[in-house]
């Protein structure tokens, strides 16, 4: 309990002084990842589904968002809840089809379905297809702040953030996360204390794609952009990598490994392909020494030194 | 003591004699030909210890699976209560009362001891889609939790990590997650398997002090358990009964011994 306040604390502190620290674009682009990192986890670490089709969620919900702002004048913050609500219709679609099947079957179904609409993305027109959705204005927040100032754009994606993530914290501490740890720990085990655990799936799954949708409606406001990246295969493998670097099952773990993915990509850009290789080393490194991840192996060794969290 | 407690079972016996708690008729299940429950018609009368034993692959265990709904039956019926559960699913049959252990234990390793007690208990407050609501709402149910690791002599192992259990208190653990349920029918897949001798003699204790005001249907494979606590024993083999009845008349069956315990007695 101690050690979840610290992190907390910690959070909210490099929240508030990143971005005089670093260039404010980047730590909102981590600030997003992270968010949608730790909604992947929620039914990775938290319910032991592995999804490979998360970049639907993030994606259509910044074409949603996006078109919505652009197109038909949409507050930011409607912007934002119609992208979520995006993301979760699509998660209830795609979560109601892939949890009749178990393990590779369902990261193949979810795969599957996010490859659909990604073809959909490429031919709808409103979607721009390869330009993309461009210049999507960032407008003004409750009709008065101006998010067009970088200042005020930041503190505003740290609140929808530090929002996403207690979300996220509360779900995996409340009873619901007590039968979606039992599921993970022993499906067959749950199904005979009479938990009807598909249920349990599918609302773990549409809430998993929400939060994937508010990320991806948020960083659509940040980019001014909307585009065939973050509907792509790559993002659903890329938010893989990102969980497991950081720790999966762990809460702060995600944000972690979102920060050292986007950090690298950023700082590495000089290198040019090398990135891919770099960050594959990584990956390999990680699952081969460290398998639960950066916050996971730390917090072993805090554990194992004697000092109690 | 041993004497006292076949007598007053008999007691109870003989004032339900009709009354069975759960019946199949024809159970069958099939896989691509072949058949590895065949017509199977079991009576589980109501308050009593009942056995399912027999050779290894006589499909015990798929019995049980069946039962649960795990696996669905290929032909026949089964019914708790009287009321017909074929069709229905394994979640739905557990909330009837009909509550099963595993093989293997099945315990829920990366969570406390007392959590997973709690787990069972929960589904009663109906918060369990609640995933705003934190999880201390759930501290109302420690006292109980603790009553039920108290009954298997857990208590003092409460706030351990599961998986860090000793394999035998895990099976404790196992039937205090059941008992929490209050089911009417207790079904235990082999409930001392892979124990030591002594873990054997407490949970063969546990079993018959939990079993009062509940019906206790076990696979089980170690004949002293199951000449001592079950009141009935049917065995099968290849799928199909051989023979039912008290354990003095099922060991002293010819055809038993041949197929089933002739190895036992040498």
């Amino acid at each position: 309990m101690k050690g979840k306040h610290i992190g907390w604390i910690v959070l909210i502190a490099v929240g508030l002084s990143a971005p005089f620290l670093v260039y404010p674009v980047l730590v909102m682009k981590i600030l997003c990842f992270a968010l949608f990192a730790c909604a992947f986890n929620l039914l990775l670490g938290y319910t032991g589904l592995l999804s490979f089709g998360h970049a639907a969620f993030l994606g259509w919900a910044g074409y949603v968002c996006g078109y919505g702002v652009k197109e038909l004048g949409f507050s930011p913050e409607l912007g934002i809840l119609a992208g979520t609500a995006t993301g979760a219709a699509l998660g209830f679609v795609f979560g109601s089809l892939a949890i009749r099947r178990a393990g590779i079957y369902f990261a193949m179904v979810t795969l599957a379905l996010a490859q659909l609409v990604y073809f959909l993305a490429l031919q709808f027109p409103f979607t721009g297809g390869e330009d993309g959705l461009q210049g999507v204005p960032r407008g003004h927040l409750f009709g008065f702040i101006d998010l067009s100032d970088t200042m005020n754009m930041y503190f505003f994606v740290l609140a929808v953030f530090l929002v996403g993530f207690w979300i996220i914290d509360r779900a995996i501490h409340s009873p619901f996360g007590q039968v979606l740890t039992a599921i993970r720990e022993n499906e067959p085990r749950a199904i005979s204390l009479g938990y009807d655990v598909d249920k349990y799936k599918l609302l773990a799954f549409v809430l998993s794609a929400g939060l994937s949708g508010l990320a991806g409606a948020t960083k659509t406001l940040v980019f001014q952009l909307a585009s065939l990246t973050d509907v792509h295969w790559h993002m659903s493998g890329e938010i893989v990598l990102m969980t497991l670097l950081g720790g999966m099952g762990t809460v702060f773990g995600p944000i972690v490994g979102a920060t050292v993915v986007v950090g690298l990509q950023n700082y590495g850009a000089e290198l040019g392909q090398w990135v891919t290789v770099l960050t594959g080393v990584i990956f390999v490194l990680c699952v081969l020494a460290f398998r639960r991840g950066i916050v996971g192996e730390l917090a072993l060794l805090i554990k194992r030194s004697g000092i109690r969290m | 003591m041993q004497f006292s407690f076949h007598q007053q079972r008999q007691d109870l016996k003989d004032a339900m004699s009709t009354d069975y708690i759960l019946q199949t008729r024809d159970l069958t299940k099939e896989f691509k030909g072949f058949v590895a429950v065949d017509k199977v018609n079991l009576q589980v009368r109501r308050g009593t210890i009942h056995a399912l034993i027999g050779p290894n692959g006589a499909g015990k265990t798929t019995v049980f699976n069946l039962l649960t709904k795990f696996l669905t039956p290929t032909r026949g019926s089964i019914h708790f209560n009287s009321h017909d559960i074929t069709h229905e699913k394994s979640a739905q049959i557990a909330r009837r009362g009909v509550v099963r252990s595993f093989q293997i234990s099945a315990v829920f390793p990366h969570l406390s001891v007392l959590e997973n007690v709690r787990i069972a208990l929960q589904r009663k407050l109906g918060t369990s889609f609640h995933f705003w609501r934190s999880a201390k709402s759930l501290d109302v149910l420690n006292g109980r939790a603790m009553e039920l690791l108290e009954s298997v002599d857990l208590q003092s192992f409460a706030d351990t990590m599961t998986v860090e259990l000793p394999y035998g208190r895990k099976r404790a653990l196992e039937i205090a997650t059941t008992l929490a349920l209050e089911p009417e029918l207790m079904l235990l897949d082999e409930p001392t398997q892979g124990m030591g001798h002594e873990d054997v003699g407490r949970v063969a204790d546990l079993i018959k002090r939990v079993s009062e005001n509940r019906t206790v249907l076990m696979v089980e494979h170690n004949l002293s358990v199951v000449s001592h606590i079950c009141d009935t024993i049917t065995v099968l083999q290849r799928g199909a009964v051989l023979a039912e009845g008290p354990y003095e008349v099922v060991s002293a069956d010819p055809r038993v011994l041949e197929a089933y315990m002739g190895t036992e007695h040498g």
